[in-house]
This record gives structure tokens, C-alpha cells and sequence, in this order.
């Protein structure tokens, strides 16, 4: 099958092979959650020489997300008529209470349900109308869209059980404040194939012309990741700092019109926490005033908690791609994959998660 | 939530459709596509196709790698 030809293309032992070679420190961010999995998974950072470092950047929706915002949804949890619909990811998440989480919840019998689509949600609402179904939309703007349909599915068919607890972010936003950070030290990015899919090449050229940074949007086979790797030390042994699109197979110019115009017929941009970086303006989605009704925050009149940054684990530091999981100081030790203490260790797209699992 | 590999287009009924990779089905939705038909190659994200994979831009995307390559001897 032509789609598995990416995992290990032919010409991909040279382009390696020259990677083995290069001598100078490099440090590449993968932004995306996947894409660490990606380059844990395929044993990459075991390949390639030390000094090109390869850190994780603000790309698992997860681990972003700040503590204040899981205690505001473990507190809406506690509503016994309210019945929470969430993907998987979420529900091992713990709050600022140690130990504290939808699964914990679960447990205590209130309702709280994995779903794997935001349309699955709406389901659960249209079956149980005596509950207030609340799903908790979270992931860039690859997933936005499809909250999207949910609310307008929810919409059409009249379903008024229905709300989204929005924690959707974007990733220019966070790019930016991540680049005009006075430590900022990133050589090149890899972009997020997923969500250039939706924003298109367009939606990350503010890197070329902007901040001269070298960065390629790349797919998520080992094969997109070890040429993406090796065209950014080309462009900066060139110093022809510009965007690339290797993912050309997914990602257009323009990116997913239809996407966007309902992301956009939905959500609008507004002010959003970050874990471990705090404010970011206009860097998340929430619904706009026409649809506040399916809108969780004001549907039930929730006093968000403000931001307080007393987070107990060092995830925040990890997201900025300043520490590596392994120099937390409770990494394997105190927070493991199967007792987390952080989302980057819950997430199954975390940095921490895929330094534990594939470590060698 | 992201499934890197492409599902084949096996069924449709509307926006609601079937995809398939090594024998395991899926349904998803294909909201987001325009034209899709049984047999095209679509990236999924959370049940939806994102978007269609046409054959033509994966071999392009491989030459672009093997260009690369070859510029190496
Ligand atoms: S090891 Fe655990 S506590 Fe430390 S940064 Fe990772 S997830 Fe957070």
C-alpha cells in the first residue's frame, strides 16, 4: 500500500545516514502531541546523534490544559444533573486536590462518559433528556470543527440537553508567545501536520516571514519526520529560513475551507490559560454570544477559577519544551503511566507518557 | 484522538460513512469533504475525515524525498 511506503521510504537510509553525520547542536520543537509519539514510537531520538535535540513543544491539547480549568470541570461534575461526555483522554487528568478526576468521579457514581466523537454526544443527550449532557470540547483547531457539527447537529434537531465546556485552543497564539520568550532557543519547528490539514500552509507562514525561523509542516510516518528533520539543518547550513510543506500528500496551500467556516460559524477567538504559561490573548475558542445557550460556562452560571499557577508538577516547564521529562523530579519515580500525576503523563500524546513508555 | 493512518472509503450514506484500514472498520463523518467517493483515502481526527488523500500528491510527496536523496551521492 502506497500510504505505508512513508514509514520506511526507500531514499530514507541517505538522508539518515547524513543525519548520523552532522556534528553541529540543533534544537528542533516538535509541536504536536502525535508527533512525539511518532518520533518515541519509531526509535528516532535513539538514531539520531545527541546533538540534535529534539523537544516536545505546547502540541498535546491535554497537557496544555491548566489545572484551574479540570477543577472547574470536576466541580461541574459534581451536579447530579449533569452528565459529563468526554474523550478518553480527559478523565484521568487530576485537579489542583491530589488524586482528584472525572475517573474518581466515575467511581463515586456520578455519570461521566468516554465518547470518541463530539456527534456521540449528542446522542447520549437526545437518549437521556433527563440529564444536562456536557461535552468537554478540547484540541486545536484540527478538532474545533467537529464541535462544531455537534453544535449544530445539536442545533437542528432541537436537542436543548446539549452544551460544550470549551477548552479548544490555537497554535499560533502559543507559538508566538513561546518565540518572544527572552529564553526562547529553538533552531527549527516541526509543524503539526494535523492542524495545517485545517489552517493550510497559510496558517504557519508568519513563521517565514515573521521570525526567519526554519520550519516544516510534517506528516506523521518515521519517514516525513526523518526528512523534515534533515531539510531543517539544510535550511539552516543554507540560511534559507523559510516554511516547507513536506506533508503535501494531506496539506493544502489553504488548508480545509469547509472546516474552518464552521469553526468559525461557531467559536470565535477569546482570551485563554495555558498550563504553566498563563494568559495568552485571543488564543482559544469559545462559543459565540448567538449560541450561548449551548455554551456549559454560561449555560450553568459557572464562576471560572482564576488563574493561579501553583501547579505542583513541572508539566508546565515541559510544554515549553524548557525541561526534558526526564529532569522532572518526580518522573518515574512518584509519576508513573500507571499512577500519573501530570496530563503530560496521562495523555497518551504527553511527552512524559512517551518518554516512560518507549524509554530505553 | 488523531489517527496518522488513512482510512479507504468503504461505505456512505450521506455525511455518516465507513472507513476501513487492515481489515478494521470505523464509522466516521464526512462533513468536511467535498465529493468523496467508496474507495478514496481519507485522514481521520476524532470520527471526522479532515481531509482526502488523493494518490497523485503521495507520489509527488515521495519524490520530494527522494530528490532529497539522490542530491546525497
Ligand atoms: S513526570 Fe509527571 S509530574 Fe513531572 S512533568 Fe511529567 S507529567 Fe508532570
Amino acid at each position: 500500500m502506497l500510504w505505508n511506503e512513508f514509514k520506511k521510504p526507500k531514499d530514507i537510509e541517505k538522508i539518515l545516514s547524513a543525519l548520523t553525520k552532522y556534528d553541529k547542536e540543533i534544537r528542533i520543537m516538535e509541536i504536536c502531541g502525535t508527533h512525539t509519539v511518532s518520533i518515541a514510537k519509531s526509535g528516532i531520538k535513539g538514531i539520531l546523534p545527541k546533538n540534535i535535540k529534539l523537544i516536545s513543544g505546547p502540541g498535546c491539547p491535554v497537557c496544555v490544559t491548566p489545572t484551574e480549568r479540570i477543577d472547574d470541570i470536576l466541580f461541574l461534575s459534581k451536579n447530579k444533573d449533569v452528565l459529563i461526555a468526554t474523550y478518553g483522554d480527559m478523565i484521568r487528568v487530576t485537579g489542583s486536590i491530589d488524586g482528584t478526576s472525572l475517573e474518581k468521579r466515575k467511581a463515586e457514581g456520578f455519570d461521566i462518559r468516554v465518547v470518541y466523537s463530539p456527534l456521540d454526544a449528542v446522542k447520549i443527550a437526545q437518549c437521556c433528556k433527563d440529564k444536562e449532557v456536557v461535552f468537554i470540547g478540547i484540541g486545536f483547531e484540527t478538532t474545533a470543527p467537529s464541535t462544531a457539527i455537534a453544535i449544530e447537529r445539536a442545533i437542528n434537531e432541537g436537542v436543548n440537553n446539549f452544551s460544550v465546556f470549551s477548552l479548544h485552543k490555537m497554535v499560533e497564539p502559543v507559538l508566538r508567545k513561546l518565540i518572544n520568550m527572552n529564553d526562547f532557543n529553538i533552531d527549527g519547528f516541526l509543524c503539526p501536520g494535523n492542524v495545517a490539514v485545517i489552517i493550510g500552509e497559510e496558517g504557519f507562514r508568519f513563521l517565514e516571514i515573521e521570525f526567519k525561523i526554519p520550519s516544516v509542516i510534517c506528516g506523521f510516518e518515521a519517514g516525513d519526520i526523518i526528512y523534515s528533520i534533515y531539510r531543517l539543518i539544510q535550511m539552516r547550513e543554507n540560511k534559507d529560513f523559510k516554511l516547507e510543506n513536506e506533508y503535501i500528500r494531506a496539506v493544502k496551500q489553504k488548508g480545509n475551507e469547509i472546516a474552518r467556516n464552521i469553526m468559525n460559524k461557531y467559536f470565535e477567538p477569546c482570551d485563554d490559560i495555558w498550563r504553566g504559561i498563563g494568559w495568552i490573548e485571543n488564543s482559544g475558542l469559545k462559543l459565540k454570544d448567538e449560541y450561548i445557550q449551548y455554551d456549559a460556562v454560561k449555560k450553568f452560571n459557572l464562576d471560572l477559577n482564576p488563574y493561579k499557577n501553583n501547579d505542583f508538577c513541572s508539566c508546565g516547564e515541559v510544554i515549553k519544551g524548557k525541561i526534558d521529562p526526564r529532569e522532572c523530579k518526580l518522573f518515574s519515580t512518584v509519576c508513573t503511566i500507571e499512577n500519573p500525576k501530570g496530563p503530560c503523563m496521562v495523555s497518551s500524546e504527553g511527552a512524559c507518557a512517551a518518554a516512560y513508555k518507549y524509554s530505553d | 484522538m488523531c489517527l496518522a493512518v488513512p482510512l479507504k472509503v468503504i461505505q456512505i450514506n450521506g455525511k455518516d460513512a465507513v472507513g476501513e484500514s487492515l481489515g478494521i472498520r470505523r464509522d466516521i463523518r464526512i462533513d468536511f469533504i467535498k465529493d468523496v467517493n467508496l474507495g478514496d483515502y481519507v485522514i481521520v481526527h476524532a470520527g471526522f475525515a479532515i481531509e482526502k488523500i488523493e494518490e497523485e500528491a503521495a507520489l509527488e510527496n515521495l519524490r520530494l524525498i527522494k530528490e532529497v536523496a539522490d542530491a546525497l551521492e
